[in-house]
């Protein structure tokens, strides 16, 4: 197959899929006495969109945290661009490229739409305290160069209107949105998406959905994603990894998970006769 | 009809994110400066100056200071009284020790030395948060009045136990003392305070300011896009404490010329500046002024208005002046819970349309 090229591959639509860029080797997380996430590997690759499915439960989220620094797993390696990664705070993960959203949204409610995109460049920013006190020179053109960087981020993803509007006045699709702006302004190497489509209604997954596909392709960032509309997943997804009750269950193309019967079972429930 | 922002077109970014982004606004700003710097130097007396203007301008610092902190950064503090006794201390040792250095310099280093103290005293603040950190620096309080009272090495072993500020000038002109003129301390008072309110616009537009606002608003989420929790919190920390420390080096060397520790920097004092900032509107500069004038001014104004006007007796009027205060401020939280400041803004929205209702 190849998809096990380590070189790469080409997908059918003829984007171009690179070298393995994170690896999750053997991860075991524990919660006390609960095994949230039992011996699970995967790998993704650059350029790829890979999605995360699973029933409620099934250990998801915690894989995202795993990646991005909220929870240290007990056993297992997270290799990242050819290193292991250490222990890790977040905002060293963040450093490192790997910029999220959350399902539950979290944003800065009392900063201005424009201010919480910037805030996403925090990382990219290194002008000294004092160069900010007098806001001469360095600090300045720094401030106005990132805002150039957003305001093409602004306009990506059609958000010009709202610039100036404290966040928590908005209506929750924009929410989303403005999140995804947030982390799109990292400029990340790996972009990980938790629901981005939850409770949303049709149009607005179609514009979202719209929003990740042309991410990927423009910015060829890769992204890692978490979603419960199978349609969405299918479609947009170049690999699937399918959780369930912490284990691995499944990893494959769209097609080939949609028809492994442990993938079918979990979701569908087997009969008992 | 002034105030209108039709055909004031922004071209650069830096047009764009000024602080003063109506036209009006900024003239009416700069006329204030003006009035600031070169009108109310030639009028004032010393009724007016100590008063109201220069116990305005130091508690405008310190409500600044405590701004930074709560407002901007979101770690509650109720040590500032202690804050400022580190920096009426730290200033009075100063001046004694080194009479031949600027008394600018000293005011300074006051603050820096604040600063480290702040920063001590904000490490639990990595821990906990909210009522609780709150409740930790109101031991930073009691044990810096404390420590105060009980080393006689920091007020030079005085028998009074009170430290008073020796004569202190600038360019010839006596800032601290008994032979200070009215204008000279508040032009003193306002020059540090224009500088700091600078400074602190700048730091609160920019990386710094998103920073602490970042961790105000969801720490979790502040810390995944590369906020480092420990660094931000400490520093606004740092930068608080400066501000507050060169607060009470000025409020003991200029404003009150001598001074116990208890008395001038207990509790009370970390409060008002709290009631500052709640009442002129948190993360904001312009609240920190707001705040700072009205607890300022409206006691010297209901006191003017009762025994000047009504003829009351004093010990009357200073307790009926309490509980109104109390009352405006229960009134004024429950009418507008984001304070002046939000009325102001909601005030300048009224503007930009009047007079057409849409």
């Amino acid at each position: 197959m190849n998809q096990m090229n380590p070189e790469g591959y080409t997908t059918a639509d003829g984007r171009k899929i690179g070298p393995v860029l994170m690896e999750m080797k053997n991860i075991t997380l524990r919660f006390g006495g609960v095994k949230a996430i039992t011996d699970i590997s995967f790998d993704i690759r650059e350029g790829e969109i890979r999605a995360i499915i699973g029933p409620n439960g099934a250990g998801k989220s915690s894989m995202l945290n795993v990646i991005s620094g909220f929870y240290v797993p007990q056993e297992g390696e997270v290799w990242f661009k050819g290193y292991k990664r250490g222990p890790m705070k977040p905002y060293q993960v963040a450093r490192l490229g790997i910029a999220r959203t959350f399902q539950n949204i979290a944003l800065f409610d009392g900063m201005s739409v424009l201010d919480n995109i910037m805030t996403g460049r925090l990382t990219l920013m290194n002008s000294g305290l004092m160069a900010q006190a007098m806001w001469w020179g360095t600090a300045e053109k720094e401030e106005t160069a990132h805002r150039e960087k957003v305001e093409k981020i602004i306009d990506f993803l059609e958000i010009q209107a709202i610039r100036k509007t404290p966040v928590g006045r908005l209506p929750y699709g924009l929410k989303k949105r403005v999140e995804l702006a947030r982390a799109l302004a990292a400029e990340p190497k790996l972009l990980l998406l938790d629901e981005p489509m939850a409770g949303m209604n049709v149009e607005e997954k179609e514009d979202m959905c719209r929003f990740i596909l042309d991410v990927n392709d423009e910015f060829g960032t890769t992204i890692a994603l978490i979603e419960h509309d199978m349609g969405v997943v299918m479609d947009l997804s170049d690999r699937v990894v399918v959780m369930d009750y912490g284990k691995k269950i499944g990893d494959g193309t769209p097609d080939e998970v949609r028809n492994n019967p442990d993938v079918i079972n979990a979701y569908l429930g087997v009969s008992h006769d | 009809m002034f105030y209108r922002e039709a055909g004031d077109f922004k071209t650069s970014y830096a047009d764009d994110s000024q602080t003063f982004p109506i036209r009006f606004d900024r003239l009416r700003y700069y006329a204030v400066i003006a009035v600031a710097f070169g009108i109310v130097p030639f009028v004032i007396n010393d009724y007016w100056a100590n008063a109201v203007f220069v116990p305005f301008l130091i508690y405008a610092i310190a409500a600044l200071g405590l701004n930074i902190l709560t407002g901007y950064c979101g770690q509650v503090s109720l040590g500032t009284g202690g804050f400022m006794a580190v920096g009426a201390y730290a200033c009075y040792k100063l001046m004694t020790a080194f009479p031949e250095v600027s008394i600018l310099i000293h005011v300074l280093l006051a603050g820096g030395v604040t600063a480290v103290v702040g920063v001590l005293f904000g490490l639990p603040s990595l821990r906990i948060k909210g009522f609780y950190l709150a409740v930790a620096t109101l031991a930073a309080q009691f044990f810096l009045v404390w420590l105060f009272n009980k080393v006689p090495w920091f007020y030079n072993y005085s028998a009074s136990g009170q430290i008073s500020a020796p004569e202190r000038t600038i360019l010839g002109q006596a800032v601290t003392g008994a032979n200070t003129t009215a204008s000279a301390k508040y032009l003193f008072c306002l020059i540090i305070l224009f500088a700091l309110a600078w400074l602190a616009r700048n730091l609160t537009r920019g990386t710094v300011g998103r920073k602490w606002m970042a961790i105000r608003d969801m720490d979790i989420a502040a810390e995944i896009i590369g906020v480092n929790p420990l660094t931000t919190k400490l520093s606004a920390f740092a930068i608080s404490s400066f501000y507050i420390g060169v607060a009470g080096a000025l409020f003991f060397a200029v404003y009150l010329g001598a001074a116990e520790v208890g008395e001038a920097f207990g509790i009370q004092k970390s409060f008002l500046i709290l009631f500052m900032i709640i009442i002129g509107g948190l993360g904001s500069i312009f609240g920190s002024f707001a705040g700072a004038a009205f607890m300022v001014l409206l006691p010297v104004l209901l006191k003017n208005v009762l025994v000047g006007q009504l003829g009351w007796a004093t010990d009357l009027a200073a307790h009926v002046e309490l509980m109104i205060v109390g009352a405006l401020i229960v009134i004024f939280l429950i009418a507008e819970p984001h304070g002046m400041a939000q009325l102001w803004r909601l005030a300048k929205e009224k503007l930009r349309l009047w007079p057409f209702p849409h």
